[in-house]
């Protein structure tokens, strides 16, 4: 069976790599030069499915134990020192709202913070500790992704490549899978963009063993390590569909929530900022949405709205993805339209 | 519909008026309202506009509420930025109804009064029906009305404190100043007993946000409030008695006996 993937993010490695591992032939079209450039690229990579709960639906802390998993058994580069959820002080009430809406973490007092995160010592006198979550490199794990496919299962990557839906139920494939993310708006009734700005600071200063999520009474912010002395800090959720334009203010708070973790970040570089749009659908839970070709090859799965649950979501994503093409199954949390 | 609420052109037969920002997502907003039967939501648009009225999606989606929209300029601290904010608003949402605030301060984000009657004037003269966020002070209320503002909304708390009616006092001579003049208590409640207790004081309306979005579960928040600011109308309108110091029994027990015995035990 012939396979072929639009769109090379997070969505679309995963389902690639699934499908390859059970022997089928894979071409990934991308529009871009490289694969994991879209909304992935700016991703957190925070595996937290437990925290995640505050304000999402309980199917994603259920998909999101699977992919954390998923990205332990599959990525090396994964961290497992779970994650750390503080307030400042005045802010309290948000740590105990936290505390009530989610569950797996147990609460932290100052000398405990420390001897987690030496460097946080003294900051904060009350934490939530979640223990069994993880993080990665959204980067290097697409790049990772990336290479395996091409070098272990020979799948084929075409670049610059746009294809228009007219041309989804060519077929030369047995299937299309459309994982173009906000891209393929078209495609649906109610997708919609929401913007997220995250920046990339560096600092020798500040060590870090794992994310850090300062809750804000407007949205959450967080601290993830990454490596060379690198935080990225993020992100914005913004309910409009600009695909560029970081505002000024944005990178203010974000700044702001990072200098009041660690006073030092104010001597951080800053190496990058980001901004790009998470494919959301209203209830921001994904879709795959089928649409069969009346000949024996040339169907398309749409494949979307995994909002700001990319890394979090696609491997479990990918896993109903494989079971609606093989054996026809039917999830239907996901697969009535928006 | 005879207890009917009226707002410039509009009339109203729910007094719960809600915010539509930082629920989980969209569809939990959007049943919120419906099942509380919102009258009037509000709905930002300084941040959401970006470069090219980006935020479209959102917007077409609260639209799509059925609901009277009343667009707002949360996020605006100065007169000009206030003035653009809700020009952009009667375009995006073909009303001229704007929800006014100009915020004085980033901590409490109270309203900046002097900014609000400034902005109040021009966008009166412009056409606009103005619903401005104040607070209880009763020469800022007086100085918006000459503006031309028929309606006035004063803070209960901080916006997002949920601490309720901070200055009762100041209410209920606001209340008491201003009898005819629509008042809606905009920001601070956090729970249904505060709304309650504005509508029993007489307020015409209350608006929130934070107390239903950031629920546990919003949607039962949002009916919550609806009974209990329809609870506080129906106890204002039933001229609800004194308190008194003593007690006054409902049955005269003058003459019967009143001990162990006449319970039956």
């Amino acid at each position: 069976m012939r396979i072929r993937i639009i769109g090379g993010g997070v969505a679309g490695l995963t389902c690639a790599l699934l499908f390859a591992k059970m022997g089928f032939e894979i071409d990934i079209f991308e529009r871009l030069t490289q694969a994991g450039k879209g909304c992935s690229w700016y991703a957190g990579g925070m595996l937290a499915p437990w925290c995640e709960v505050e304000s999402a639906e309980p199917l994603i802390a259920k998909w999101g134990q699977e992919s954390l998993t998923f990205w332990k058994a599959e990525f090396s580069g994964t961290q497992s020192f779970g994650s750390i959820v503080v307030a400042p002080s005045r802010d309290t009430a948000e740590l105990k709202r936290f505390a009530r809406r989610t569950e797996n973490f147990e609460w932290l007092e100052a000398d405990k913070i420390a001897e987690l995160e030496p460097d946080l010592e003294g900051r904060f006198m009350a934490a939530l500790y979640f223990q069994e979550e993880a993080h990665l490199d959204p980067r290097t794990t697409l790049e990772n992704l990336t290479q395996r496919l091409t070098l272990e299962y020979d799948t084929k990557f075409h670049y610059n490549a746009e294809i228009s839906e007219a041309e989804f139920s060519d077929p030369a494939w047995d299937w299309t899978i459309d994982c173009r993310g906000f891209s393929a708006q078209a495609s649906f009734k109610n997708l919609r963009g929401v913007k997220g700005e995250m920046l990339v600071l560096k600092s020798s200063e500040i060590h870090l063993k794992r994310p850090i999520r300062f809750l804000h009474p407007r949205f959450p912010v967080y601290i993830i390590p990454r490596n060379d002395n690198m935080f990225m800090v993020g992100a914005t959720m913004i309910e409009n569909s600009e695909r560029t334009r970081i505002t000024a203010r944005s990178i203010m708070e974000l700044l702001n929530a990072a200098y009041a973790v660690h006073p030092a970040f104010g001597e951080a570089e800053i190496i990058e900022m980001g901004c790009d749009l998470r494919p959301s659908f209203p209830d921001n839970l994904p879709r795959i949405k089928r649409i069969e070709n009346k000949f024996a090859k040339g169907h398309v799965l749409h494949v979307n709205g995994l909002y700001r649950h990319g890394f979090l979501l696609a491997p479990a994503l990918a896993k109903r993805v494989v079971d609606v093409v093989l054996t026809n199954a039917y999830f239907k949390e996901i697969m009535d339209e928006a | 519909m005879s207890d009917a609420l009226k707002l410039y052109d509009a009339e109203l037969s729910s007094r719960l008026m809600l915010g539509t920002s930082l629920y989980p997502s969209p569809a939990i907003m959007a049943d919120a309202i419906l099942k509380s039967k919102a009258g009037v939501v509000t709905v930002s648009l300084r941040r959401e506009a970006g470069n090219s009225r980006a935020g479209q999606s959102f917007w077409s989606l609260v639209k799509g509420l059925n609901t009277h929209v009343l667009p707002n300029t949360a996020g605006c601290h100065s007169v000009k930025e206030a003035v653009t904010t809700a020009q952009m608003a009667r375009d995006v949402f073909e009303t001229n109804w704007i929800k006014l605030e100009v915020i004085g301060n980033q901590d409490t984000l109270q309203p900046d009064v002097f900014g609000l009657c400034e902005a109040a004037e021009i966008l009166c003269r412009d056409g606009f029906d103005v619903f401005p966020y104040t607070t209880e002070d009763l020469s800022v209320a007086e100085k918006l009305l000459r503006c031309g503002c028929k309606i006035l909304m004063p803070w209960g708390a901080p916006i997002g404190s949920g601490r309720g009616l901070n200055n009762t006092f100041g209410l209920r001579s606001m209340r008491a100043h201003f009898p005819d003049v629509p008042l809606i208590i905009d920001a601070g409640l956090g729970v249904p007993s505060h709304a309650a207790a504005a509508m029993e004081m007489g307020y015409d309306a209350v608006l929130l946000n934070t107390a239903v979005a950031k629920a546990g579960d919003p949607v039962a928040m949002a009916q919550g409030f609806a009974l209990a600011v329809e609870a506080g109308r129906l106890s204002y309108l039933a001229d609800a008695m004194e308190p008194r110091d003593m007690a006054f029994p409902s049955t005269p027990v003058i003459g019967q006996p009143f001990g162990k015995d006449s319970f039956g035990a």
